[in-house]
């Protein structure tokens, strides 16, 4: 069966900036796929790009195919990519608190989407609005749907967000960060919302975060970015026991842990260079342990690795950095 | 809203007093004594008193401010010292030609402008755009007192379609309130141009794409909305303005209004006619910014509630 979302050397620029470079990934129906990486490492940029939604930030495609059901959404009209957004991908964004239209009331914004793409009429988008508000656990639904975003908490207002994604009965859901603007303790219930829906409802997610606690917890496999390229992409209970990509395992050691002695949190030295200022050779080796010669010299290829994994390094494995 | 509408119109009482103190204050602070006019020249002291008792000049400060606020409040505005009629007369005769001008200027500028930004900001970096935009910046650095006096010169001298001057019928008040109108025109295709883009900008925007809402509709049903929030109290505000500010207008046109008559009035330091004028336009201020908010608490329900 072919793949629900494929991307294939995907390269995104926005005016003259190369953001994203030879982008290449796959996620099956009912399969979640975390993609993460440090804030500047294109993950939002791929995210927008699967929704069709470049040219609003000024981004284009210049390279490769996204491949949406097996049809390349790249080549599509623009009309035909609009009908796929909120009725076949769903999105839901990073901030739910500057989400939602400030001036209409909650019900009539998840109601517009399956009116447009269901062709519902408005009592029954209603009916339904209620019910996936229901769903979603949200209290009082009738109640909700007529309040003003503004009356509702971080948490209630990312449930509607989830409820506005889900009006359309997507295939896929792209979420961009979906609980880093959360307390803690919400931040968890939207995890399980979303891996339910996966579950219950055989949909795909695409889950981009840099929390890599929320990956190893819900995640079936994992796309690691580094400014703009792939780093590592394999099934998560591998990446997590032994990383290939020296990135990839410094991400790891930067989840607190039980055994992590107080104070010692881990961080990674040095911050991720902009598209501006791009290394020569591998991008991370200026900020590798492990990094040679060869790595500031030449870009090295994404290779098989592992059991269904790619990696980008001159040394993957693991060893002692 | 009714509750806030209420409460924000009684927030104007203390304003309206505020101002009515400036306004009574400052006039017995410019020099010049128009009693002087009135008498001839030679009279005595006692028919200078006389006078002055007759006006309630002879009064303590204080007390004359309150005898004419208490009239005021009873819609006396006085007697006007120059022309010997009451100030009601003057003001009711100018009022409707003041309103008539800003009413339609206003409306003039605000169709005009909205439709304009809208354009532009929908093509931003386009030629509609760069048009559009070149027009504003023309529009808006040419003095109305010019502009009036060359659509005077085109449509009045050369073509005939419209009276040079003077306030008879309808066809007279076309160039008044186009030349006021330009110039606010130009302002309101600026900011709502500017509000429309940036609105467009925000993150609510990006998910109503990611909806699938067709773009046309996510601008001028959704950003729209959100930009003419500024637009209109902006909008709000021009109308005292316009009221007072039409004054170099109704000159080159020769048109009665409030700024013709306070001008006169000035020169002729006739107080009542002055003091009236200016309660007027400030009045005029007053409602503008009132309608403004009122306008704005209607359009976003986050006003409502911070004030609630």
């Amino acid at each position: 069966m072919s793949p629900l979302l494929e991307l294939q050397g995907v390269s995104v620029a926005i005016a003259h900036a190369q953001l994203l470079d030879g982008i290449s990934l796959r996620l099956d129906r009912g399969q979640i796929l975390g993609l993460v990486g440090e804030s500047g490492s294109g993950k939002s940029l791929t995210a927008m790009a699967a929704m069709g939604l470049l040219p609003l930030i000024g981004g284009r495609v210049t390279t490769g195919a996204i491949r949406f059901d097996g049809q390349d959404m790249v080549q599509m009209t623009e009309a035909q990519r609009r009908a796929l957004r909120g009725r076949r991908i769903g999105f839901i964004t990073q901030n739910p608190m500057t989400a939602l239209d400030p001036v209409q009331r909650i019900g009539a914004q998840i109601d517009v989407v399956s009116r447009l793409h269901l062709g519902l009429s408005s009592a029954a988008a209603r009916a339904r609005t209620l019910e996936l508000m229901t769903q979603l656990r949200i209290p009082e639904a009738g109640a909700v749907a007529e309040a003003w975003p503004h009356q509702l908490s971080g948490g209630m207002k990312q449930r509607i967000v989830i409820a506005m994604a889900l009006a359309g009965e997507p295939d896929l859901i792209i979420a961009d960060e979906p609980t880093t603007a959360l307390d803690v303790t919400v931040q968890a219930q939207i995890i399980q919302i979303l891996a339910a829906l996966v579950r219950d409802r055989g949909l795909a997610l695409l889950l981009i975060t840099h929390d890599m606690g929320v990956v190893a917890q819900v995640c079936d496999r994992v796309a690691v970015l580094y400014a703009g390229r792939l780093a590592e992409e394999r099934p998560v209970d591998p990446i997590f026991a032994a990383p290939a990509h020296p990135y990839t395992r410094a991400l790891t050691l930067c989840i607190p842990r039980d055994d992590t002695a107080r104070g010692a949190l881990h961080g990674i030295p040095g911050a991720v260079p902009t598209a501006l200022n791009y290394p020569s050779g591998c991008r991370f080796h200026p900020r590798c342990p492990k990094a040679v010669s060869a790595c500031s010299a030449t870009q090295p290829a994404l290779v098989a690795y592992g059991e269904d994994g790619r990696v980008a390094c001159h040394l993957p494995g693991p060893g002692a950095p | 809203m009714l509750a806030y509408a209420i409460r924000r119109s009684l927030m104007l009482v203390p304003v309206f007093l505020a101002v009515s103190v400036i306004i009574f204050l400052i006039l017995h602070f410019i020099p010049g004594d128009p009693i002087d006019n009135l008498l001839k020249v030679g009279s005595s002291p006692t028919a200078r008193a006389e006078i002055e008792a007759r006006y309630g000049l002879d009064k303590p400060l204080p007390v004359q401010y309150l005898i004419w606020l208490g009239n005021v409040l009873t819609g006396d505005l006085g007697t006007a010292i120059v022309a010997r009629r009451p100030v009601i007369d003057l003001i009711g005769q100018a009022l409707p030609h003041s309103l008539a001008l800003g009413g339609l200027a206003l409306a003039f500028s605000s169709i005009v402008g909205i439709t304009l930004g809208v354009i532009a900001a929908l093509n931003r970096d386009r030629w509609p755009d760069r048009a559009i935009m070149g027009g504003v910046l023309v529009g808006s650095t040419m003095p109305s007192f010019w502009l009036g006096l060359m659509m005077m010169l085109a449509f009045s001298v050369w073509l005939g379609w419209f009276p040079v001057s003077g306030a008879r019928g309808w066809s007279s008040l076309v160039l008044p309130v186009l030349t006021i109108g330009l110039g606010g025109t130009a302002l309101v295709t600026r900011i709502t141009r500017v509000s429309m883009i940036e609105v467009a900008q925000k993150d609510f925007v990006t998910l109503l794409h990611a909806k699938g809402l067709s773009p046309l509709r996510i601008q001028l049903r959704h950003v729209l909305r959100h930009a003419l929030i500024p637009v209109v109290t902006i909008l709000a505000l021009r109308i005292g303005w316009i009221l007072g500010g039409a004054v170099t207008v109704e000159v080159v046109f020769a048109r009665p209004g409030l700024g013709t008559l306070l001008i006169k009035a000035l020169a002729q330091h006739d107080y009542p006619v002055v003091q009236a004028s200016l309660l007027m336009l400030a009045m005029a201020v007053m409602i503008g910014t009132l309608l403004g908010d009122l306008l704005q608490a209607a359009m976003d329900p986050r006003v409502r509630a911070a004030l609630a």
